[in-house]
């Protein structure tokens, strides 16, 4: 009887719940607004993000994440002792990051006056007043290489920095956030400062809000936040994806007990019509967690590996398509057969129609869980802002799904798999010696090379 | 410097007007119990049409002891490899199918399952849940399978991460007779002994309705869950549960001291001083005055909290001498627990100035009472905390959880933020000099060795 109980509710359609609805407004010099009115908690989340990450370093690697990282260490006179002071004396949370796409700021905030007006006076020192110290520029360039150590020594990230490097070589992908011991060496404060005019305008700006704000209120805070910032003009557009023309594989030693492995290729962007079949499908193949393919063949029926998994990352141009795992090191070449044959045979067959209908269920049904948080809904606005979505992305993201067909996937799988043009990296103790293929370096190729 | 001054005045003022109000009214939380002793507990929360359900045991792996360390977790693994009802599998698919989100988790002191779902389908994390509270089938050829991803799992978590083995020495050091030397995951030679039958034993001596306690915070109208809870875990019958044998720390007797030595690019340095929690002070409230606790949460709060408190101000932008500096204390803890400092040296700078400069610090809290300013920006922190953490339906059940699993009220997540707000700066000092001492503490660190061989990168 229980179990006729849960098969009729699980029946139940999703209709009806209250979607986010977007207002978006742009500042006098040119930033784009997106904001969500939540007025059930006394609270906003408030983000600026811009396309100032890693891909816009050239040779300079670590230019944008320093850069960004410096910002709150020194503002309008005042210390970064002061800043944070500011910040905490009304409880507000400040936030910092650089990617390799997107530089943000932003801040969690009590609306009660007067702590809310304080934490956006504070931040729009931040944003617009950093005045770059001397003596914190060496302290954040040498806790940059610190972080960089942090990565040599674990094997997840060497094999994240090593494919991504492989991947995008001479492409402004290739470039890591965290720079390398040599170039963050070479940064100096005209390097910083030039970055910040260049990229921290207007123009090249998104701002998102979500909160207890009324419009008047949201659209003074936007304000506050980037006038005094230049109009300038929007990052230029990135060079296409390099196509990786045969297999590449390199295995980078590393006396650890397991191996991590990581296979891929460019995949999509944020705008591509392929999206929808290409996310949908991926949830069959390693995206839908316990119920996906490479779970159930790497995990579930060997008990290869504790994550197996499969995403692609849509950027601005083709993002990575990324499937990984990790294992003890003796069962390494095992695991990554299975992996593979998994993909191969996906991107061969495609997913069944029962398989698709579950993946189908999962996401349709779940949907309501993805914006069910000001902080989830923040990361959305943002999202569709920096890519250019349109304004009814979470409107429309189920009925897209659901118009997927089988076709849809496999033709869209095909198109981007075939051929099996992948990139593996392995990071382990012992394995087989890289073929063919050289690695390439390290350090960044010779100034000019893109733009 | 005068800038600095006059913008902490201003900061001063700010606060002195008022603390903020705290924001919204505490929500609404409901309290049933069914009669075969299982708890339940229900926070409505109507922002959005979603519901999170966390089942929560009373068993972890501060219940374990030496030979089954671990068992707790891979106990947690095997719940998801079928009852006698519904095959291995059988859970995760029907659940994805409902459109939710579930997983597990296992700590010292409890072990939780949880689902994340649209309200309308509240029952089938029901269903499945009571199903595999009494009903697990335990396979052995599952078991055999598993218990290899938990393997690889502690592979991934501990054995491959220097930091992270170093903590787990520097509790194994820390505590002799406590549980709570062992690691959660258990050790693995303990891993790769242990049997299905092992987890039979632990699943039916721990997994019945009256050990354990179910949240649920969401779009939801209390009475009709627990009509429901009723409905699926209202015939359910409950067991006897063990009474716990005593799970005491010895007195330590002086300062302990280990080095982890292991390949790594960082060295890093752990100072744990044993402490009271919350659940001392109920047991001992002549010797452990509520308040201490509490005025260690904001001694906690002084040293790491934000960016302006004194570890990353002193130790990382003033003396230059750590990268990072956190502290960690949970007085949510079962038993007596750690109060760590964490800290990883400066580009340039050694362990040896590192512990000097952390020293400092401990010592001129035990000194000199925090200016009132410093205390009031901690107090404005944690109140706002309060507020944010109303954005997460899963934190808000977690907080419940934890405390009903250690055998505390969770109406003391209410009453938090009123004690807090009642510490003052000489109950900190005071807290500081009783419990920060060398007899209570030990120190770890990690030594890093070269990689052997020249690596590929």
């Amino acid at each position: 009887m229980a179990r006729r109980v849960w098969l009729f509710l699980a029946l139940w359609p999703v209709v009806g719940f209250g979607l986010p609805k977007i207002e978006t407004w742009n500042t006098a010099n040119g930033a784009r607004v997106y904001f969500v009115r939540a007025p059930e908690l006394p609270m906003v989340d408030l983000r600026v993000a811009f396309d100032a990450g890693s891909a816009r370093d050239q040779t300079q690697w670590g230019l944008a994440g320093l850069t960004n990282g410096m910002l709150a260490e020194g503002a309008g006179g005042l210390t970064a002792q002061t800043l944070s002071e500011r910040f905490e004396a009304t409880g507000a949370q400040f936030n910092n990051s650089s990617g390799r796409e997107m530089a943000s700021v932003g801040l969690r905030s009590l609306t009660e006056s007067p702590y809310l007006e304080r934490a956006v006076e504070t931040l729009g020192l931040v944003l617009q007043k950093p005045d770059f110290p001397a003596e914190a520029l060496e302290r954040e360039r040498k806790l940059m290489l610190t972080a960089l150590k942090q990565r040599e020594q674990e094997p997840a990230a060497i094999a994240e920095d090593r494919f991504m490097g492989v991947l995008y070589h001479g492409h402004p992908y290739g470039s890591p956030p965290h720079g390398s011991a040599k170039t963050l060496g070479a940064l100096n404060r005209d390097d910083l400062l030039a970055h910040y005019r260049r990229y921290y305008c207007g123009r090249n700006a998104v701002i998102g809000l979500v909160g207890d704000l009324t419009r008047p209120q949201a659209a003074s805070i936007a304000e506050k936040l980037v006038s005094a910032l230049p109009e300038g003009a929007a990052a230029p557009p990135l060079p296409p994806a390099p196509k990786i023309v045969t297999p590449i594989e390199i295995h980078v030693l590393y006396p650890s007990s397991q191996t991590h492995i990581w296979v891929g290729r460019a995949g999509l962007t944020r705008l591509d019509p392929d999206y929808f079949p290409l996310y949908l499908g991926n949830h069959v193949l390693g995206g839908g967690g316990f119920i996906s393919r490479l779970y159930k063949e790497v995990r579930e029926k060997r008990g290869l590996s504790y994550s197996a998994y499969s995403y692609f990352q849509p950027m601005r141009v083709a993002g990575p398509f990324v499937a990984g795992l990790q294992t003890s090191f003796e069962q390494a070449d095992q695991a990554l057969s299975v992996m593979r044959e998994t993909l191969m045979k996906f991107v061969a067959d495609g997913p069944s129609a029962t398989e698709m209908e579950a993946s189908v269920k999962n996401i349709a049904g779940g949907f309501p869980l993805r914006i069910d948080s000001n902080d989830e809904v923040i990361e959305y606005l943002i999202l569709i802002g920096f890519y250019g979505l349109p304004l009814d992305f979470l409107d429309t993201y189920v009925d897209r799904i659901r118009a997927v067909s089988l076709l849809n996937i496999g033709a869209a799988f095909k198109g981007r798999m075939d051929p099996p043009d992948l990139v593996t990296v392995t990071v382990g103790p012992k394995g087989k010696p890289p073929p063919g293929a050289p690695a390439p370096p390290l350090e960044p190729a010779p100034a000019g090379r893109h733009h | 410097m005068r800038r600095s001054i006059q913008t902490l005045r201003v900061g001063y003022l700010v606060l002195t007007l008022a603390w903020p109000a705290a924001g919204v009214a505490a929500a609404e939380v409901r309290e049933f119990m069914l009669d075969n002793g299982l708890k339940l507990i229900v926070q409505e929360d109507h922002r959005a049409p979603v519901v999170v359900s966390q089942v929560w045991y009373k068993v972890g792996s501060s219940y374990e002891h030496e030979g089954i360390t671990g068992v707790s977790h891979a106990l947690e693994h095997m719940m998801f490899q079928g009852t006698e009802r519904h095959p291995a599998g059988e859970f995760s698919r029907l659940i994805s199918a409902s459109g939710g989100e579930e997983n597990a988790f296992t700590g010292s002191d409890y072990t939780a399952y949880f689902q994340k779902m649209a309200k309308e389908n509240l029952a089938v994390s029901f269903e499945l849940e009571a199903d595999r509270m009494r009903g697990l089938a335990l396979p052995e050829q599952e078991f055999t399978k598993e218990i290899k991803v938990v393997m690889e799992e502690r592979r991934l978590r501990t054995d491959d991460k220097p930091e992270s083995l170093m903590a787990e020495t520097a509790m194994a050091v820390a505590f002799e007779t406590s549980p709570y030397r062992h690691p959660v995951i258990g050790w693995m030679h303990d891993l790769e002994a242990m049997t299905v039958a092992d987890l039979r034993a632990w699943y039916e001596r721990w997994y019945a309705p009256n050990n354990a306690t179910l949240v649920v915070v969401g779009d939801v109208e209390p009475g009709a869950v627990f009509d429901l809870a009723k409905r699926f875990f209202g015939p359910l019958a409950s067991a006897t549960r063990p009474a716990p044998k005593p799970a005491r720390e010895v007195a330590q007797k002086g300062p302990r001291r280990v080095t982890v030595r292991e390949v790594a690019r960082l060295p890093q340095l752990l100072m744990a001083y044993k402490v009271p929690v919350l659940t001392s002070a109920v047991a001992n409230p002549a010797q452990i005055p509520r308040a201490e606790v509490f005025a260690l949460e904001v001694l906690a709060e002084l040293l790491s909290g934000g960016d302006s408190a004194r570890l990353p101000r002193h130790l990382v932008r003033e003396q230059e001498v750590a990268a990072s500096a956190n502290v960690g204390y949970n007085l949510g803890d079962r038993l007596e627990s750690l109060f760590t400092l964490e800290a990883v040296p400066a580009e340039g700078r050694v362990l040896a100035a590192l512990e000097s400069a952390l020293r400092r610090e401990i010592e001129r809290l035990r000194s000199e009472p925090a200016p009132a300013e410093e205390i009031d920006r901690v107090k404005a922190r944690v109140i706002a905390r309060k507020v944010f953490e109303q954005d997460s339906m899963f934190y808000q059940a977690m907080q419940i959880g934890f405390l009903e699993s250690v055998g505390l009220d969770w109406r003391l997540k209410d009453q938090y933020l009123d004690a807090v707000k009642a510490v003052t700066a000489e109950e900190v000092r005071t807290v500081a000099t009783k419990y920060l001492t060398d007899d209570r503490l030990t120190v770890a660190v990690l030594e890093p060795l070269p990689a052997p061989a020249a690596g590929g990168h």
